[in-house]
């Protein structure tokens, strides 16, 4: 869960990225720059119930 | 693959120099600041091993920076590496020799660069420091260090500071003046405090922290006095980190050094001040280790945008960051589980990205329209790329090298496990009959 989170991670800031480098013009740029920082959030989160999971475990 | 050179270098004149030379000077104050809060926010028993570990992290920082990071970040206005995308260049890395070679080292802008960041960059080692206080390893501290001021501390300051893409995105884009940081609230603070966090995943909690329901037990720190010392130090040291800062990175006039002292202090004073009233207001008391995180949070969100800031605004800034300081800190203890001794995920990675946050809604530092996302690209680089990096190159390190210390060793305290010999060894050391078993 934790490799998962943290994969979020990397692929929202890719689309944050490639929003930015490809799109041309204001609109869409902005709509997947939220989209990107969403799914990073959602990684995030996962990356940090992970962690929970992983104390309560006692590992 | 050709370097090119796609930004323009900032124009610091002689004299605006020898001001920036001078301010540059107070950045240590920041280090002896940051020190002091987390020696005495950890145990007794590991006070000679804390501030050992802070040394031996400004001075591993520095070597490896001049060796490696400064080869990786380089200045604005000097040769980097591109991408060509969309018909448009983006800087990704800079390409800069080793060892600082062929740069001349006087007052010009380059070479003051390098200086700040040599100050500075320790700074960014010793935010994880405190999270991985009484069982980080003297030996993976320095490891540690080396990674984040080798790799991932001059990736990201190349990007935002060195002219590369998040700096192009004003003028690539058309989002405002591209991402502004003015003195390090993310470069510096941030990408210290998501080290911070990874830090303490990978370390996990100190033994008795948390009881097996998950209750944390508190750990008071050994000494409010050098906590509360460290934060008049750090002040002094931000006033010079900021303006240097904003000089060397915005291009801003010399002369604005009053408005940044100013608002500097009106953001730590806000933020101190609102942490003694929260706390007073949640334990009926005020904390005096919270209260000092909530000044140091103060100084870290007024990193960004204290050239830019109105000082009504500066005191906004420092009073939500001192109210959002002590509930996070509070979160990622009672909620998350994360053992940070010395608050760094809270203070430093959260109030760095206030103050990023801060610059597109509380400061006329962008042109109209888009500045916000700027920020937002950066503040996303720092959470989807500069912590997964910061967190595998950690994770890695801890397979080759284990990076937390042996539970005999946790038990007797860093200094006698580490050292040798104990910081105070004139008087009683308690152990750890307040912890849960």
């Amino acid at each position: 869960m934790k490799l998962a989170g943290f994969l979020l991670l990397v692929a929202g800031w890719a689309i944050v990225v490639f929003a930015v480098a490809l799109l041309p013009s204001a609109g869409p740029r902005a709509t997947f720059v939220l989209a990107g920082v969403a799914v990073e959030l959602l990684g995030f989160g996962l990356a940090v119930r992970s962690h929970l999971v992983l104390e309560a475990d006692g590992e | 693959m050709t370097p090119f050179v796609t930004s323009s270098p900032v124009s610091v004149p002689e004299v605006s120099a020898l001001v920036c030379f001078l301010l540059i000077l107070l950045v240590p104050f920041a280090g002896v600041g940051l020190a002091l809060i987390q020696c005495g926010l950890g145990r007794a028993r590991s006070a000679a091993h804390a501030m050992l570990a802070a040394l031996s992290v400004i001075a591993v920082a520095a070597i490896v920076y001049v060796i490696v990071g400064f080869a990786w970040q380089g200045a604005a206005g000097r040769p980097e590496h591109v991408l060509m995308v969309g018909g448009k260049t983006w800087g990704w890395i800079a390409a800069e020799p080793f060892f600082l070679r062929g740069l001349r080292l006087d007052l010009s802008p380059a070479a003051l660069v390098v200086l700040l960041q040599v100050l500075s960059v320790g700074l960014a080692g010793l935010i994880p420091l405190s999270s991985g206080a009484d069982r980080w390893r003297l030996g993976a501290t320095c490891a540690s260090t080396a990674l984040l001021a080798g790799f991932t501390y001059p990736l990201f300051a190349h990007w935002a500071w060195g002219g590369g893409w998040l700096a192009q995105l004003g003028a690539n884009c058309g989002f405002g003046r591209g991402f502004v940081d003015g003195a390090g609230s993310g470069t510096i603070q941030a990408v210290g405090g998501l080290t911070a966090l990874s830090i303490t995943w990978i370390l996990r909690p100190r033994r008795g922290k948390f009881s097996d329901e998950g209750l944390p037990a508190a750990v008071p720190g050994h000494n409010a006095v050098l906590v509360l010392l460290g934060c008049l130090f750090a002040w002094i040291g931000w006033i010079g980190l900021n303006s240097a800062g904003a000089i060397l990175f915005l291009g801003v006039e010399p002369a604005r050094v009053v408005l940044i002292a100013i608002n500097t202090t009106l953001c730590a004073a806000a933020s101190g001040l609102t942490a003694v009233v929260v706390t007073r207001v949640r334990f009926g008391r005020p904390d005096a280790s919270l209260s000092a995180n909530g000044w140091v949070a103060g100084l870290v969100a007024s990193s960004a945008a204290a050239a830019f800031m109105k000082p009504a605004a500066a005191i906004i800034v420092g009073g939500v960051a001192g109210i959002v300081v002590p509930l996070v800190a509070d979160v990622l203890e009672f909620q998350l589980a994360v053992d940070d001794p010395g608050g760094a995920v809270s203070v430093h990675a959260v109030g760095g990205l206030w103050g990023l946050l801060a610059v597109a809604l509380l400061t006329d530092a962008g042109a109209p329209g888009g500045q916000w996302l700027a920020q937002l690209v950066g503040m996303a680089t720092l959470l989807g790329f500069v912590f997964p990096l910061s967190y595998g190159l950690n994770w890695l390190l801890d397979r080759v090298y284990r990076q937390r210390v042996e539970r005999e060793g946790e038990l007797q305290g860093m200094d006698l496990s580490e050292l040798g010999a104990g910081a105070y060894p004139e008087f009683d050391i308690h152990g750890d009959e307040f912890l849960q078993r």
